[in-house]
């Protein structure tokens, strides 16, 4: 097994939760107890209203591709293994977060249904990723 | 309370960008674009109470501010870093302006400068982008602006064809402009639509290109004004606004903080967008262009990719539009190519824009964007007859 050379998360005491359950390969998300909304990435109060009442939910893992694109040529030197989709897909719950779509670049649309995978690329880290639903 | 008429640009340095940096440093270059804009304006170095500065991404610290004043040999009543990404210029001018309204200081120099290499120490990215953009590889600022460009496209029905027009055109300007990185070819759609695939679907010559270089700017009070040896340009209207960092947290990808911060600006002013001479939107991609011009109120929402077909956006246009090239063929160098878009309003309205004259050019709406779409700094200036 080669070595992983992209960047990695580094959790936060606020994100903990979130990747500790990436790693379980659940998708979950906060939602704020005062105003009912889901947010995506972690708060330690609700970017709507403030409130910190929050508390984690797993979430369906579907969602639609809000916009896309194919990089075939990266900024940064960790990604030279281009082309891959990025995308920005808008869960089924609301919130938006970016991650990649793994499938064929050419058969990547904007609006396209999409559901959660898991790529556990080392062993303490799991990324969210999509695939075509 | 407004800004309208309380203070006015007098001067400008600008340097044509290089390449490869070899020996240069960006202080360096600050200091030579310090000396080139006030000898401009007509004053002396003692004459700048004020500073305003961007931190360069080749040589970034903290306390920059009073460090590079001290390089310069400045002693200054009100001085500050602005950090709102290429949105920085645009709101250095109506800061100084604010500044100069509450009597904090009389004649304001604006700087900006950098170079195409990373420095020493990179300057760090914000934790939540470290840890939830960069491992999918949302790196630098090609992929949100790709991924506007589809979801405009996905939209609005705008076309490759439609956005690679913005840098045709501006190319033709650049051709006039002896500064710009590119003026020594005129483009076609075709040109652009053969060059590379970067991000989908942006080509190469839709994306700026990263060059060396620096541009200063001297604000002054209306008293200074006075005695300048050029036409004053008034800044009449300012507006700003930001609702979002990375763009996959913003309300829309395809409407932007833009239209708020237009609207304030030409509220301010009195006037309306059909009322300017000349337009100089910042174009660190083509569809950043049809963003904002729809989005500052010069064509309808959606309508940007027509618009620009329908309209001849060169110097010599129907619709002048960033007639110094644009970034796209000035080149970026770094806050400065932002500061490139406000340096072409003022020449342009002080009639020093040579073989690429707007004829009677007099008034112009120059907007600074920052980030993926993020910081909005819009502007109206006014040469009074």
């Amino acid at each position: 097994m080669s070595e992983y050379y992209k960047p990695l998360p580094k959790p936060s005491p606020t994100s903990r939760p979130f990747w500790e359950a990436t790693r379980r390969h659940e998708l979950t998300l906060q939602r704020c107890g005062a105003c009912r909304a889901y947010i995506y990435y972690p708060r330690d109060r609700c970017p709507k209203c403030f409130s910190d009442k929050l508390a984690w939910e797993r979430v369906s893992g579907r969602g639609k591709v809000y916009s896309f694109t194919v990089v075939r040529r990266a900024s940064s030197r960790a990604f030279s293994d281009a082309p891959y989709v990025l995308a920005i897909v808008e869960l089924a719950e609301g919130p938006r977060m970016t991650s990649n779509i793994i499938a064929a670049p050419e058969d990547v649309r904007v609006e396209m249904p999409v559901e959660v995978c898991f790529d556990d690329v080392t062993p303490d880290h799991t990324l969210v990723k999509f695939k075509p639903a | 309370m407004s800004l309208k008429g309380k203070a006015a640009a007098i001067g400008i340095g600008e340097l044509k960008p290089v390449k490869e940096p070899g020996d240069l440093t960006a202080l360096g270059l600050m200091a030579q674009v310090a000396a080139e804009a006030i000898a401009d304006a007509g004053l002396e170095k003692k004459d700048i109470d004020g500073f305003l500065v961007g931190v360069p991404f080749s040589d970034p610290g903290m306390i920059y501010p009073a460090s590079a004043a001290e390089v310069l040999g400045l002693n200054v009543r009100m001085l500050n870093q602005v950090d709102i990404g290429g949105a920085s210029p645009a709101g250095m001018i109506w800061r100084a302006a604010a500044a100069i309204d509450a009597g904090m200081c009389n004649a304001v120099l604006c700087i900006v400068a950098d170079l195409n290499k990373v420095g020493d120490q990179r300057p760090p990215v914000i934790s939540v982008q470290r840890e939830f953009e960069a491992p999918y590889g949302n790196i630098g600022a090609n992929c949100g602006y790709a991924m506007i460009a589809h979801r405009h496209m996905h939209e609005y029905g705008t076309t490759a064809r439609q956005m690679a027009k913005v840098a045709v055109d501006q190319r033709t300007s650049a051709l006039k402009n002896p500064l710009a990185t590119f003026n020594d070819k005129a483009l076609t759609i075709d040109d652009v639509l053969n060059s590379r695939m970067i991000v989908d679907p942006l080509h190469l010559y839709e994306i700026v290109s990263p060059v060396s270089g620096g541009a200063a700017i001297i604000v002054a009070s209306p008293e200074v004004a006075k005695r300048t040896k050029n036409p004053p340009i008034w800044l009449l209207g300012a507006g700003e606004y930001a609702n979002h960092s990375t763009i996959t947290y913003a309300p829309s990808i395809t409407e932007s903080p833009i239209k708020p911060a237009a609207a304030a600006a030409f509220k301010m002013a009195g006037l309306q967008p059909k009322d300017m001479d000349l337009a100089c939107p910042y174009d660190c991609y083509t569809i950043t262009v049809i963003v904002t011009l729809e989005d500052a109120g010069f064509c309808k929402k959606g309508e940007g990719g027509p618009f620009v077909m329908e309209h001849d956006l060169t110097y010599a246009g129907d619709f002048p539009c960033n007639t110094h090239g644009g970034q796209l063929s000035f080149g970026q160098p770094g806050l400065a190519g932002g500061m490139s878009h406000v340096t072409e309003a003022i020449r342009q309205l002080m009639g020093r824009g040579g073989e690429r004259q707007v004829k009677g050019a007099a008034l112009g709406y120059v907007n600074g964007n920052g980030g993926i779409m993020s910081e909005q700094s819009s502007l109206v200036l006014e040469r009074r007859s």
